[in-house]
């Protein structure tokens, strides 16, 4: 029994990992780009919920529109002032991840001399007790994960397969070149596709807070590393790939916190991204592209 | 050709002898006591940060991948140095370099065992498996008994005494010399071209013959072998390791040090290197912020100037020495050096 509820914990935490690597996921398909900043996105989503939840005493609503608002913004602005310029230039890929990691630095460091590097609590969010099924109490924090992260990504197929802009992402992830003769805007496609990137990690925001009802400057790192293993392991590009692997992630990190070791289990992650790199590179789900010259 | 080889001989030679000469002056500005023990751990630090721009440089400058754990090699270089100087009983002038070495070659067996997986293939998995290797390995040693887990290992001994103040300095000017001596060599050889070439275009240098998977683990468990004497170095100096210390912002700030330089410039990484690291010693109540202005500087250089500062040109002082003759030589004569 106490191996299904740690199971059942492992997919709540797998469904934050899950939200955050579809936007790693997403960026990557487009623009071939690790972009390191996403994983602060995050701490900048939990900032703002705390910020409007607390120092304003807004409702929780207007909270989460505004952390997810301004997730979106914050993605797409970092976008058009970082990244466009390089990869408008088709600038060497080792200056965009720098320039990625330079963003993801700005953030951190911005965060921490405005509100101190000191972790904040958070107040509970959501909390409708536990829903029990039979003996097992599954607490109201993983089924509002599951739920939350398993809608996002239904509405994000959706989005991607049924709508004009899906096909577009789809499209210029395909060959940015070819999109481009085809008349689609491949600037405005690439800035949406941060936009919802972000605002997903948004999302993720609030369920981390209210699993884990603490933030702080640096929270985007660790996160953010085990986001980006959880979009490798399912295939990096695939969406349903992303959910898998952070599904899979949080699971393995789980249950090694209730098995193994309660104090090194952020190894096990890094583990499995050895494994996968030797195994299957593409991941999970991915596909074998071949590289043309 | 010949002329050539023996220009680059001669180039070789004053550059040997005006190291030689730099080291003198510093060594005896050191044992005379003009600079103080403050000064030279700075000296000693400025050498430490050398070795590791330099090594930093291969793989990012030189081999264009980059790499975000370079404070993990440090780390492991640091623990195993100082945990065999502490325990094999022999004097440190014996156990020191016997130390730094192994703690280099387990760096390097470390980067193998992660270079691995990440070369293989084409992409930029090295630097986001370098940056978890970061990341656990601090983890790791906070948790080990062997390395005293999160408050670190103390009583290491230095050799930088009150009777020997320039211990340290010695060791670490010797080294950050030889390697980058090693490395300017290393760029010129038949490896270097294959490295190089690697750089420019991966399926191109493979179609041409080039063992890619293998250059880019040479060149990358080469540089982890030098962060790894390195971080000997630093923990032999500082007397203890603080594994917090050799976190993700030590990392990034060697990367500052290869950016601002000019990736694949090894002399710009030795200035940036050293101008970094004397930089935040005089401005203390800047420090806040140093991290913030670090980002921008790397966003606003990656955008303006991706290449770096200096990009991939070299500082040459003979070179500049002949430039400026041959500039008075042509400005006297009006004939150019065209028969030189």
């Amino acid at each position: 029994m106490n191996f299904i509820t740690q199971t059942l914990n492992g997919l709540g935490l797998g469904s934050i990992y899950a939200l955050v690597a579809l936007g790693y996921s997403m960026v990557y398909g487009i623009v071939q780009l690790i972009n390191f900043a996403h994983g602060d996105i995050i701490m900048v989503g939990g900032y703002i919920l705390y910020l409007i939840l607390v120092n304003l005493g807004m409702p929780l609503w207007m909270a989460i529109a505004a952390a997810i608002l301004v997730c979106a913004v914050a993605g797409v602005l970092i976008q058009r002032v970082a990244y466009h310029r390089l990869l408008v230039h088709n600038a060497a890929r080792i200056s965009l991840l720098i320039t990625a990691l330079g963003v993801s630095i700005f953030l951190q460091n911005l965060f921490m001399i405005l509100f101190s590097s000191n972790p904040r609590s958070v107040p509970t969010l959501i909390d409708f007790g536990s829903l029990s099924l039979g003996s097992l109490a599954i607490p109201s924090k993983t089924v509002i994960n599951i739920v939350v992260s398993v809608i996002m990504m239904v509405g994000l197929q959706l989005l991607v397969n049924k709508t004009k802009i899906g096909k577009a992402m789809q499209a210029a992830s395909e060959d940015t070149g070819a999109a481009k003769l085809m008349g689609i805007n491949t600037n405005y496609v690439v800035a949406f596709t941060f936009a919802i990137g972000s605002a997903l990690a948004a999302v993720g925001a609030v369920l981390y807070c209210n699993t884990y009802p603490q933030i702080s400057p640096d929270m985007g790192n660790l996160l953010g590393l085990k986001a980006f293993v959880a979009a490798v392991l399912g295939g990096i590009g695939s969406i349903p790939g992303a959910m898998l692997g952070g599904y899979i992630l949080g699971v393995a990190e789980t249950l090694t916190k209730g098995y193994v070791t309660s104090t090194a289990y952020d190894a096990v992650v890094f583990g499995i991204l050895i494994l996968v790199l030797l195994i299957k590179p593409t991941g999970l789900l991915g596909e074998n592209r071949k590289e043309k010259v | 050709m010949g002329a050539l080889k023996k220009k680059t001989g001669v180039y070789y030679g004053v550059n040997a002898i005006l190291t030689v000469i730099l080291f003198a002056v510093l060594l005896f500005l050191i044992d005379s006591g003009t600079l103080s023990r403050y000064n030279t751990t700075i000296i000693t630090n400025v050498c430490i940060n050398v070795i590791l721009a330099v090594s930093l440089n291969l793989v990012t400058g030189i081999l264009g991948q980059l790499v975000l754990g370079h404070a993990g090699f440090m780390l492991v270089g640091a623990y195993a140095a100082a945990l065999f100087t502490k325990n094999i009983g022999l004097p440190l002038s014996v156990s020191l370099p016997i130390g730094l070495i192994l703690g280099g070659l387990l760096a390097a067996v470390f980067g193998v065992v992660i270079g691995i997986p990440a070369l293989r293939l084409r992409g930029d998995y090295l630097a986001i498996i370098t940056l978890g290797f970061g990341e656990i390995i601090r983890v790791v040693a906070n948790n080990l008994k062997i390395t005293n887990g999160a408050q670190g290992l103390g009583g290491i001994s230095s050799l930088q005494t009150r009777n020997n103040p320039a211990g340290m300095f010695i060791y670490a000017f010797a080294i950050a010399a030889l390697l980058i001596f090693l490395s300017f060599t290393f760029g010129r050889s038949r490896h270097g071209r294959a490295v190089l070439s690697i750089r420019e275009d991966e399926i191109a240098a493979e179609s041409m013959g080039v063992n890619t998977t293998y250059y880019k683990l040479f060149t990358f468990v080469l540089a982890a072998f030098f962060a790894g004497i390195a971080g000997g170095l630093a923990a032999h100096q500082t007397g203890m390791i603080d594994p917090s210390k050799y976190d993700f912002n030590r990392s990034v700030e060697i990367l500052i040090m290869v950016v601002l330089g000019g990736m694949g410039s090894i002399t710009g990484s030795v200035i940036s290197a050293s101008v970094l690291t004397l930089l935040p010693e005089m401005l203390r109540d800047f420090d806040q912020y140093r991290m913030l202005v670090y980002s921008v500087i790397l966003i606003l250089v990656m955008l303006f100037k991706p290449s770096g500062l200096l990009g991939r040109y070299e500082i040459s002082i003979p070179g500049l020495f002949q430039k400026l003759t041959g500039f008075i030589r042509k400005k006297s004569s009006g004939k150019g050096e065209a028969q030189s």
